[in-house]
């Protein structure tokens, strides 16, 4: 995905990481800043269903070329589904972040964390700084 | 201090690229994508910017009495117009840095070193000419110039890379290996081409005066030289099998242990010698191996393998798709095939010894 894009329908954390609410539930990815930063993604092992995500901690890795990055849980909860495509193609990550690059759903433990994360217009002030 | 800029930067900003900071310089580390710049090497032709790296000039009647002194390889071997890969030592062996030189005039040579280790490099070659000179008698004199501000240095290579630099020049380009100054449409001044490259592929490095290297960069991409970055580098090297200074070569080890034997001559007498004649007699304790991973994961520098060794440099290959890399291993398990389990951030991973290249050349 060539241009920035944060997507007005999602919630973000500082991180780099959104997440998609749908009823109890999240789809969890990386923002366009994170992969334009890391540059294309070449690895990316999804982690295991049943794994739990705690809240401002790291529960995966994306490699690019030359660097590994951990990815931050934007939301506290179990793991329900991973991107397995990603374990063929991560490249998705870059070309459609929010979309086809979804790395987890979860179902949510404390939905009221959604309260500490920013709307696309706070995500993005803070990358402007 | 803030970084040094070569004379491209412009054009590299021009072209997108992202720039980082390497050894004191702002350099493009890619433009349009790694994997793209890397396959564009691969298959037709890439252009580099490696106008960080360094260059000492070493001449005059001590010239070949110094060199023989401070390179691992015979330098009397190297005819006007040819040029050697080398390695540079100390008294205990360890490896300063690996070296190309070129040998301009009967009585004067080109090396060129590793942006990181050039200071470290020229003060290394301004003692041992001291301490010659005050061996020697005075008729040996020799002058070590620090040229770094007077060289850009431009890397083309791939299947195409001949071919097109070739139509700048009405003469031949030099062989591989070898060096020749010639005019090339887009450079003022006369440009030194050599036979050389970091690739595995085949091509040139261009060294030129700093102010004429943006016309002859724009030259060769009008011409169908895609700009590559700082990580295609690494990844080229890498799939070709060839040591990046930092990584698979320190001072920590000697080249014997690097696989680097075949360009040490102990009789020579280099600094270092004794030592290198001793280990390749006795046999190294650890050897650097080229391996693959056999599934998937990437191992990465620093990662450590079961029953003894450390990778050193290590990526995803992005012609084969597999983690490949280069680690040293204790002697016993550098053969051919040998599994090794290299843990990468506390996920065991398995890989075999390999041959390299891993990649060979494309033409």
């Amino acid at each position: 995905m060539a241009e920035p894009s944060y997507p007005d329908d999602l919630l973000y954390h500082a991180e780099h990481d959104w997440a998609r609410l749908e009823d109890g539930e999240a789809t969890l990815g990386i923002t366009w800043y994170a992969q334009d930063a890391l540059g294309e993604v070449v690895f990316f092992e999804p982690p295991a269903v049943g794994m739990t995500l705690t809240q401002d901690e790291p529960y995966a890795e994306v490699e690019s070329v030359k660097a590994v990055s951990d990815v931050v849980a934007p939301l506290s909860g179990e793991i329900i589904a991973v991107n397995d495509a990603l374990a063929e193609d991560p490249t998705a990550i870059n070309e459609d972040p929010y979309g086809a690059g979804w790395l987890v759903k979860v179902r949510l433990r404390n939905p009221a964390e959604t309260a500490s994360l920013l709307d696309a217009e706070a995500y993005a002030a803070t990358l402007a700084g | 201090m803030s970084p040094r800029r070569t004379s491209l930067y412009d054009r590299h900003v021009a072209a997108g690229a992202k720039l980082v900071e390497f050894a004191g310089w702002e350099l493009p580390v890619q433009y349009a994508g790694v994997r793209e710049e890397h396959m564009a090497v691969r298959e037709a032709c890439g252009i580099f910017d490696v106008s960080h790296m360094g260059e000492i000039e070493t001449s005059g009647p001590g010239a070949l009495a110094l060199l023989q002194r401070l390179l691992s390889g015979d330098v009397a071997a190297i005819g006007v117009g040819g040029a050697q890969y080398s390695v540079l030592c100390r008294e205990d062996g360890g490896v300063l840095d690996d070296l190309f030189t070129y040998r301009l005039a009967d009585e004067r040579y080109l090396t060129v070193t590793n942006a990181a280790n050039h200071e470290r490099d020229l003060d290394w070659f301004r003692a041992c000419a001291r301490s010659l000179q005050a061996d020697g008698d005075a008729a040996a004199r020799v002058d070590v110039e620090d040229r770094i501000e007077d060289y850009a240095m431009l890397a083309v290579q791939g299947p195409r890379a001949r071919a097109i630099v070739q139509a700048l020049s009405d003469r031949a380009l030099p062989a591989r290996m070898t060096t020749a100054t010639l005019r090339l449409t887009g450079a003022a001044q006369e440009v030194l081409v050599c036979g050389t490259g970091y690739t595995g592929e085949d091509g040139v490095e261009l060294l030129l005066a700093p102010a004429d290297a943006p016309a002859l960069w724009d030259e060769l991409v009008a011409r169908g030289a895609t700009p590559a970055g700082l990580a295609a580098r690494d990844t080229l090297r890498l799939e070709a099998g060839f040591h990046l200074y930092g990584n698979d070569l320190s001072t920590e080890r000697g080249p014997i242990e690097a696989g680097l034997g075949w360009c040490c001559k102990e009789d020579t007498g280099f600094i270092g010698a004794d030592v290198v004649r001793a280990v390749r007699a006795t046999g190294p304790s650890e050897r650097l191996v080229a391996f693959a991973i056999d599934g998937p994961g990437i191992a990465r520098q620093g990662n450590a393998i079961a029953g003894g060794g450390v990778v050193t440099s290590g990526t995803l290959s992005p012609c084969l798709g597999v983690g490949i890399g280069l680690a040293y291993v204790p002697a016993a398990r550098a053969a051919l095939r040998t599994p090794l389990e290299i843990d990468v951030r506390g996920r065991a991973r398995e890989a075999r010894v390999v041959r390299k290249p891993f990649v060979a050349k494309a033409a």
